[in-house]
C-alpha cells in the first residue's frame, strides 16, 4: 500500500494529555451510581492461620452497615476458584483460591469477611468490628526455606510447597561443560517487587436484577478476558457481562493482568443484593492484596573457553508464587526461560524452574514478567566471566553476540526475528566516551579517594509481540496470542478505529490515530479510537507483555489496508475504470495518467454510507476487521549503560549517567517511546537501589507502604540519555516489536554491574539487589577482610 | 486509607485553644501543618477523638531576634524558618535544617512547633535545637513555661509536655562567630534521616575551640555526643576530628530496622560528624577527599 507517513514516526502531542494534565481524567474512583453501596474486606493479620470462627453480627448493626459475611457465607457464589490460566505442567499443584477465605488463611492480606455499606467510611469503620477467631499456624515466606524438607505447608492438601518444575534442554549440556576451560558459577536474588501503578485497584459491578445482565467496571489492562473468566468463576452466562476498563486507567504494569478476588467479590455482592457495588483499594491495602513481582533465587552457570567463549548454560531457579497462583503467575518464569542465554551464543542450555508456594502475596506478571529476571542473570554472570577470563565487560560482550541476521538460533531454542547487536553496543561506547571514562576510572583510583566510578553494561534482547497462539499451545497458556482492530470511516469522512487492546497509560489512542491516519489519508484529528468496553469492542487480548503495537497495532493497520482496498472498489465504481487503473496516495484515489480524475476517502466513505451507487456484490459502508495472529515474537534489543559514583566511606551510589540504545524497530511516536524507555528504565533501577518487598518470619509485610517501600522520585535520577538503533522485526508486515518493557529489563543488571565494577579495585565481585548503602558498604568491608 | 472519624475545632485564640483542649479530654490532639499527625490518623495509627485547629492563630507565627537569642512561633513554616535572615551564626543551623525536610509542600505546610511536638527521634530539627541548646516554650491553662530541649525530648513520640499543654514556640541561642553544618544521610531525597548529624562549631586560629553535636535517628531520642564534643576541643586537623568523631562508639547502641544495622548506624555516624564538623568550622585543609 502506498502509505506517505505523515504521522507515523512523528512526536505528535498524545491525544491523552490534555485531559490529565487539566484533571479531566476519568478514573472508576469517581463513578457513582445510584444506590451504590461500599465494600470493605477483612484481612487476615497472619501469614498462616486457620480460620475458627468469623462473627459479623457487630458489623452488621453498625450504622450504614448493608450487610457482612464471611468467606463461608459465600460459599455458593462461586461456580470456580478464582482462575489460573498457565498450568505450565500437566502435575502442576493448583490450589483453591476463593476470593474469601473460607478455612484457612494463608498470607497477610488473604481476605476473611466482607462488609458492605452505604459509604466507603461506614464499611471501612464496620469492617473493624468483625471478630476473627484464627488459629494461628507457623509460615514459611522465603522462597528457599519452603523448599525445605521440614518446612511449614502453605497448603496442608500438598505434600511440599512445590507448585510444579519446568525444564528444557538444547543440545549436549554435560559436553559443553566437560570442554569448558572455565566455568563460572553464580547465584542471584531477584527481590520481591511491589507495582506501584499510579491510580490503586478499583471495581464497581452493577447487576441488572431483572435480566440478568452485569456491567462491571474495572481497573483491568483485560477487560476481555475478564469478561470471560468473570462468567466461569461467578457461573454467569457470558453475554450477560458487559466489562468496561474505563477510557482512564492509571497504570497497570502487569498488577492489573489479572483476575481479582475484589473483582468477583463486588459482582457476587452486586447479584445476592441487587445493588450497584464499589471498591477502591487504598495504598497500603493494595500492597498486600494486589500481586507482586520477582521473588526468585537464580543460580546460572556458564561454561566458556579460556578466550571467553561462550559454550553452554545452566540455570536453576526457585520462584516464589505466594500463596496461590494468580492468573499467569506459574508462566512468568517460562518468559525468561528461553532468555538466560541473552543475546549470546553457545552449543548447549539447559534450564530448571520449579514454582513454590510461600505465605506471602501471590506474584505474577510484572513489568518484563519474566525477562528482567533473565537478563539480570546472563548480564551479570558474562562480567563475572569477563573478569574470570581477563577480557573487557564490552569485549567479551562483542565476542559472543548472536549473528547480525533474520531468523538467528539461539541457544535458548527460539529464532530471533532480526538480530543485530553490535551497533546499539557501539552507540552506546561512543556515547559514553568509553575510553575517556576508562581513564577517568583509573586517576580516581590512583588518587584513592573515596569517591570511585564505575560503569556497567547491559546489552539485553526480549520477547515481546505475544505471541503466536500456537507457540503459546505449546507452552500450555490457556488462551490465544491474537488481537482485533475494526476500522470503519464515518459518513463525515473521519475514521473510526475499534481496538481490542486496552490502553491503560500506553497511548495507544495517539499511535493508532497515527498509524490510521497514514493508511486512510486523514487528518490525525479525525480519528477516534475505541476501546476498552466489551460492548464496544467485542474481540480482544488486550495489553500486556509489551505486545500491543505488535499485535492489535498490526490488526489496525492491516483493518486499514481491507478499508483502502474496499474504497479502491468504490473509487474505481464511481470513476468508471478498473481498480488497477487506480493509483492510492495520501488518501486520495487516482487514474493512472489523469490525475484530476480522483475520488478522496472523505469522499468515498459519504458514497459507501449514501449506498446510492455501489459496485455490484458490493455492501454499504467503508468498514473492516483483521484479527491478527503473530507468526513468531518479536524480540527488541539494546545496550544500556550505568555510571555510577560510589561513596566508599557510606556505601551510597550516585547514579551519574545513564545510556539507553534500543531497538524496537521502526519507531511509530518518538516521545511515547522515550516515555516508555524513562518509565522502565526508572523502574529498573528502582529495583537496583531502591525497591524490595520484606516479610517478617510470622508473613507480615514489612514494607507495607511507600515510607518503607522505597518507591524512587525524579530527585533520584540523572537524566537519561536515550538513543535507538532500527532493525525492523520481520514479524509482522509493520517491522515494530515493542518497547513497554525494554527499560525495566535492560537497566538493573546495567547498574549492579556499575557498582561492582566501581569497586572491583577492592576486591568485591557481587553486591545484591537492591544495592542499599549499607550493602555496598558491607561488601566493601567483606572485600577487605573486615567484618561483613 | 480513611482516618477514623474525628471531631473538628478551630480556635481563634490560644486561651481557646487550650480550653478545648482540656475539653476535649485525653484524646485530643491540637493540629497545625497536619504534617505528622494526618499521615498516622491516616493510617489509623492515630485516633485522636478532637482536632483542635491551632493554625489560624498568628500570634504562634513568625521568627524574632531577642537579644542574643532567637525566638521562633511554633507555626513558623519550614519554609519561612529556611528563609529567616534572622538565624545567624550557629542558630543558622535551623534555616540549613529546614531547608532539607521533606519537599517543598511539606516545607509549606509542616510547621516547627508540629515537628518538636511530635518527638520523632528520625526528624530533623529536635536534634538541632538539641545541638543549640534552645529552650522550648509551653502553654498550658496553668500558665507558661519553658523547657531545655535536652528535657523536652523524653523517648520516641513522647516529649516533655503535659495533656492539654500547647508548643507556642522555640527559643534558640544566636552564637555569633559559630558555624553550623546538618548531614543528613536517607535513601530517596524526601525520607526521613538514616542518621542526621547536626553541628555547631566555635573554629578559631588555633582549632576547634568549642563544638556541639545533635544526633538525628541514633536513639529513641535526638541525642547530643558528648564525648564527640570533648574529644573534638583544641583539634585542628582531620585526622584528629575522624578520631574525635569515632567517640560516638560510646553511645549507646543505635536502633536496626529496615534501612539500617545499629552498626551501620553507629560507622554512618562518625562518617557524618566528621564531615559536619569540617564543614561547619569552614576550614577547607578538613574537607572529606
Amino acid at each position: 500500500m502506498a502509505t506517505a507517513e505523515k504521522y507515523v514516526g512523528g512526536g505528535v502531542p498524545r491525544k491523552e494529555d490534555p485531559k490529565l494534565l487539566t484533571g479531566q481524567g476519568t478514573f472508576l474512583e469517581g463513578l457513582t451510581l445510584p444506590g451504590m453501596l461500599h465494600a470493605a474486606l477483612v484481612r487476615s493479620p497472619h501469614g498462616s492461620a486457620r480460620i475458627n470462627s468469623v462473627d459479623v453480627s457487630a458489623a452488621a448493626a453498625a450504622e450504614g452497615v448493608v450487610a457482612a459475611y464471611s468467606g463461608a457465607d459465600l460459599a455458593d457464589e462461586w461456580a470456580a476458584g478464582l482462575p489460573m490460566a498457565w498450568p505450565v505442567t500437566d502435575d502442576i499443584r493448583i490450589p483453591d483460591h476463593w476470593p474469601v477465605a473460607q478455612d484457612v488463611a494463608r498470607y497477610v492480606g488473604d481476605a476473611v469477611a466482607v462488609v458492605v455499606a452505604t459509604s466507603r467510611n461506614a464499611a471501612l469503620d464496620a469492617a473493624e468490628l468483625v471478630e476473627v477467631e484464627y488459629e494461628v499456624l507457623e509460615a514459611v515466606v522465603d522462597v528457599e526455606a519452603a523448599l525445605a524438607d521440614d518446612a511449614p505447608r502453605v497448603h496442608e492438601s500438598f505434600d511440599d510447597n512445590k507448585s510444579y518444575t519446568w525444564a528444557l534442554t538444547n543440545g549436549d549440556v554435560d559436553a559443553a561443560f566437560a570442554k569448558a576451560d572455565v566455568v563460572v558459577s553464580e547465584r542471584y536474588t531477584q527481590p520481591r517487587l511491589i507495582p506501584n501503578a499510579m491510580e490503586p485497584r478499583a471495581v464497581v459491578a452493577q447487576s441488572v436484577p431483572s435480566t440478568g445482565d452485569f456491567t462491571v467496571w474495572s481497573t483491568t489492562q483485560i477487560p476481555h478476558v475478564a469478561k470471560v473468566l468473570f462468567a466461569l468463576t461467578l457461573g454467569i452466562p457470558e453475554g450477560q457481562i458487559r466489562v468496561i476498563a474505563p477510557s482512564d486507567v492509571g497504570g497497570g504494569f502487569g498488577s492489573k493482568l489479572n483476575v481479582y478476588a475484589e473483582e468477583a467479590l463486588c459482582i457476587a455482592l452486586a447479584r445476592r443484593l441487587g445493588k450497584p457495588v464499589k471498591w477502591v483499594a487504598g495504598r497500603s491495602e493494595g500492597y498486600l492484596a494486589t500481586i507482586h513481582g520477582r521473588d526468585q533465587v537464580q543460580k546460572i552457570e556458564i561454561a566458556a573457553t579460556s578466550d571467553g567463549d561462550i559454550l553452554g548454560y545452566r540455570v536453576n531457579i526457585a520462584a516464589a508464587m505466594g500463596a496461590y497462583l494468580q492468573l499467569v503467575a506459574p508462566g512468568v518464569p517460562l518468559l525468561g526461560a528461553f532468555l538466560y542465554c541473552g543475546c549470546y551464543g553457545g552449543e548447549a542450555y539447559h534450564f530448571e524452574c520449579t514454582g513454590v508456594f510461600t505465605n506471602t502475596t501471590p506474584t505474577d506478571a510484572y513489568r518484563g514478567a519474566g525477562r528482567p529476571e533473565a537478563t539480570y542473570a546472563i548480564e551479570r554472570a558474562i562480567d563475572a566471566l569477563a573478569r574470570e577470563v581477563g577480557v573487557d565487560a564490552a569485549e567479551i560482550r562483542r565476542r559472543n553476540f548472536l549473528p547480525a541476521g533474520d531468523m538467528v538460533q539461539s541457544p535458548g531454542g527460539l529464532a530471533f526475528d532480526s538480530a543485530d547487536y553490535e551497533p546499539a553496543l557501539d552507540r552506546a561506547l561512543e556515547l559514553l566516551d568509553y575510553d575517556g571514562f576508562r581513564s577517568d576510572q583509573a586517576e580516581r583510583r590512583e588518587g584513592g579517594g573515596g569517591k570511585q566510578i564505575g560503569v556497567g553494561f547491559s546489552s539485553y534482547v526480549e520477547i515481546c509481540g505475544l505471541a503466536p497462539s500456537q507457540v503459546l499451545a505449546s507452552l500450555k497458556y490457556a488462551a490465544g496470542g491474537w488481537d482485533a482492530a475494526t476500522v470503519r470511516m464515518l459518513p463525515t469522512g473521519k475514521a473510526e478505529v475499534v481496538t481490542g487492546s486496552s490502553p491503560h497509560g500506553q497511548g495507544h489512542v495517539t499511535s493508532w490515530s497515527q498509524i490510521a491516519a497514514d493508511a486512510l489519508g486523514i487528518p490525525y484529528e479525525d480519528v477516534t479510537v475505541l476501546h476498552g468496553d466489551t460492548h464496544v469492542a467485542p474481540h480482544g487480548m488486550n495489553t500486556y507483555g509489551s505486545r500491543s503495537l505488535a499485535v492489535a497495532g498490526v490488526a489496525v493497520h492491516n483493518a486499514c489496508d481491507r478499508v483502502v482496498d474496499k474504497a479502491r472498489g468504490l473509487a474505481a465504481h464511481l470513476l468508471e475504470v478498473a481498480p488497477e487503473d487506480l493509483e492510492y496516495e495520501a488518501g486520495t484515489f487516482s487514474v493512472k495518467g489523469v490525475p484530476d480524475r480522483t475520488k478522496s476517502m472523505p469522499e468515498l466513505a459519504f458514497a459507501a454510507w449514501t449506498a446510492h451507487s455501489l459496485p455490484e456484490d458490493s455492501e454499504p459502508g467503508l468498514e473492516a476487521s483483521c484479527v491478527y495472529d503473530p507468526p513468531n515474537f518479536t524480540f527488541p534489543f539494546g545496550t544500556h549503560v550505568a555510571v555510577v559514583e560510589v561513596d566508599t566511606e557510606t556505601g551510597a551510589v550516585d547514579l551519574v549517567r545513564y545510556i539507553a540504545v534500543d531497538d524496537c524497530g521502526p519507531v511509530i511516536n518518538p516521545v511515547i517511546v522515550d516515555g516508555q524507555v524513562h518509565g522502565g528504565v526508572a523502574q529498573g533501577i528502582a529495583a537496583a537501589l531502591y525497591e524490595e518487598a520484606t516479610y517478617a518470619e510470622d508473613g507480615t509485610l514489612e514494607t507495607s507502604s511507600m515510607v518503607n517501600y522505597l518507591v524512587p522520585s525524579a530527585a533520584e535520577f540523572p537524566s537519561f540519555e536515550t538513543d535507538r538503533t532500527v532493525t525492523p522485526s520481520t514479524s509482522n508486515p509493520m517491522g515494530v516489536k515493542g518497547i513497554g518493557e525494554a527499560g525495566t529489563i535492560g537497566s538493573a543488571p546495567a547498574v549492579i554491574n556499575a557498582i561492582v565494577d566501581a569497586l572491583s579495585h577492592l576486591g568485591v565481585t557481587d553486591v545484591p539487589m537492591p544495592a542499599s548503602p549499607e550493602r555496598v558498604w558491607r561488601a566493601i568491608q567483606a572485600a577487605q577482610g573486615g567484618e561483613a | 486509607m480513611i482516618p477514623a472519624s474525628f471531631d473538628y475545632e478551630r480556635a481563634s485564640s490560644l486561651d481557646e485553644a487550650l480550653n478545648m483542649l482540656a475539653a476535649g479530654g485525653e484524646d485530643a490532639r491540637p493540629l497545625a501543618g497536619g504534617h505528622s499527625l494526618l499521615p498516622l490518623m491516616r493510617l489509623r495509627l492515630a485516633r485522636p477523638s478532637l482536632l483542635v485547629d491551632i493554625g489560624g492563630l498568628d500570634e504562634l507565627r513568625g521568627v524574632h531576634a531577642d537579644g542574643d537569642s532567637v525566638v521562633i512561633g511554633a507555626l513558623t513554616t519550614h519554609h519561612e524558618v529556611a528563609g529567616a535572615s534572622e538565624l545567624t551564626g550557629g542558630s543558622g543551623l535551623l534555616a540549613k535544617v529546614a531547608e532539607g525536610i521533606g519537599d517543598p509542600q511539606v516545607r509549606h505546610r509542616g510547621t516547627l512547633g508540629g515537628s518538636v511536638a511530635h518527638a520523632d527521634p528520625a526528624s530533623d530539627l529536635p536534634a538541632a535545637l538539641l545541638a543549640l541548646d534552645a529552650e522550648v516554650t509551653l502553654a498550658g491553662r496553668g500558665g507558661t513555661r519553658s523547657v531545655a530541649a535536652a528535657d523536652f525530648f523524653v523517648g520516641p513520640f513522647m516529649s516533655a509536655a503535659a495533656d492539654g499543654e500547647i508548643v507556642t514556640g522555640v527559643r534558640v541561642p544566636t552564637r555569633e562567630g559559630w558555624g553550623s553544618a546538618y548531614r543528613k544521610f536517607q535513601r530517596r531525597a524526601q525520607d526521613w534521616a538514616i542518621v542526621g548529624v547536626a553541628a555547631v562549631v566555635n573554629w578559631t586560629e588555633s582549632g576547634i575551640a568549642g563544638a556541639a553535636i545533635g544526633l538525628t535517628n541514633m536513639g529513641g531520642t535526638p541525642l547530643r555526643a558528648p564525648g564527640v564534643e570533648a574529644a573534638l576541643a583544641g583539634t585542628s586537623e582531620k585526622a584528629q576530628i575522624l578520631a574525635a568523631a569515632s567517640k560516638v562508639s560510646e553511645l549507646e547502641t543505635p536502633p536496626a530496622d529496615e534501612n539500617a544495622s545499629s552498626e551501620y548506624r553507629v560507622h554512618l555516624a562518625q562518617v557524618l560528624i566528621a564531615r559536619a564538623v569540617a564543614e561547619a568550622a569552614g576550614c577547607p585543609g578538613m574537607q572529606p577527599g
